[in-house]
């Protein structure tokens, strides 16, 4: 009888994403949801304070064009106790210019696990889902995860007046540091 | 042995949580593990530690000692693989236990209305009274959870689908 054919592997799509860490705490984000990466020092040149109760992992904004962004420090929003990081990773499409210690490596995954179901709060916005890489499980962050619509909101209305602050130039962003990704 | 008491027996997996032992119906356990590393990441949910790799599957590990013996398990544990009920949905949770489990046959006694939730009956096993567990409701998760849109989107649209094999235990 002859051997049957081997199966041809398939072309197991993939996702690039970036391994990066808060203090100790390893996260995966997808590369593609990455605009920029920039020296937080960069980015909170020209930031300006903001204060919005019970949203205390936000202390700073910057304007960008018409774009407010905030910058959101990573260990207060997992409740990780390390300082801010030194990196901002301004979020594609979304508000948040997320602060993190570094960036370990960039990899690709081929598959997500999604969150198993006995994780029931905060972290089902937190993550995507789970991901296994060199034995090792990483979750993997949901871009639009840092900051809730509500929180957006009592956000924007604890931002200061316009004239309460100096706009951005897009000149001066022009002359910006940053390192645009894709 | 009568063909109507055989009928009446069931299948339990004893375990051990300290010097305790309890029972889960054994059509509800996978398979016991040996220790091994357990992930830690942010999360807000009590009971849950962590999870582990077993068999390319992330299985999270809901420690119940406290709830049923007032403490956590601190000794060398295994992992009792079982499996947790959330509506039509079935995972696999990893169940720190103490040592080994063992496989009998008992007859169950049902739970009266005056037992803890996490009571799904009793049985009598070696001169012992033994819970039969409720892992519903001794595990976290909510039944009335609907994936986020964007968790849909993404795993189907980037990423290979995992089989329906792996997608139910």
């Amino acid at each position: 009888m002859p051997a049957p054919a081997p199966i041809k592997a398939g072309t197991l799509r993939s996702e690039q994403i970036i391994l990066f860490r808060i203090g100790e705490q390893l996260f995966a984000l997808s590369s593609s949801s990455v605009q920029e990466v920039r020296g937080a020092d960069s980015l909170s040149g020209g930031a300006y304070e903001v204060s919005a109760p019970g949203i205390d992992k936000v202390r700073q904004f910057v304007r960008r064009g018409g774009n407010t962004l905030f910058l959101v420090s990573g260990a207060a929003h997992f409740g990780l106790s390390a300082p801010d990081g030194i990196l901002a990773f301004v979020l594609r499409n979304t508000r948040t210019a997320l602060l993190v210690d570094s960036i370990e490596r960039m990899t690709a995954m081929t598959r997500l696990q999604a969150l198993p179901l006995s994780f029931c709060h905060e972290e089902r916005q937190w993550y995507r889902g789970l991901t296994a890489l060199d034995q090792t499980v990483v979750p993997v962050v949901r871009p639009e995860g840092f900051l809730s619509g509500e929180e957006l909101m009592m956000l924007d209305a604890a931002l200061p007046s316009p004239e309460a602050f100096i706009e951005e130039t897009e000149a001066e962003e022009d002359t910006d540091s940053g390192a645009e990704l894709n | 042995m009568t063909v109507s008491a055989d009928l009446e027996l069931k299948s339990f997996v004893l375990l051990r949580l300290g010097e305790r032992r309890f029972a889960v119906a054994a059509d509800g356990t996978a398979e016991l593990v040996a220790p091994s590393r357990v992930f830690r990441f942010p999360h807000n949910t009590a009971k849950i530690e962590g999870v582990i790799l077993r068999r390319g599957r992330i299985v999270p590990v809901c420690d119940i000692a406290e709830t049923l013996i007032g403490k956590y398990l601190t000794s060398r544990r295994f992992y009792l693989i079982a499996l947790r009920h959330y509506g039509q949905r079935t995972e696999w949770v990893a169940l720190p236990v103490t040592g080994e489990c063992e496989l009998i046959n008992a007859e169950l006694t049902p739970a009266s209305p005056s037992d803890e939730p996490h009571v799904a009956g009793w049985l009598s096993h070696g001169g012992d009274v033994i819970e039969v567990l409720n892992l519903s409701a001794l595990t976290p998760g909510s039944t009335e959870f609907f994936p986020h849109p964007a968790t849909r989107e993404q795993l189907g649209a980037h990423l290979t689908r995992p089989s329906k094999g792996e997608a139910r235990p």
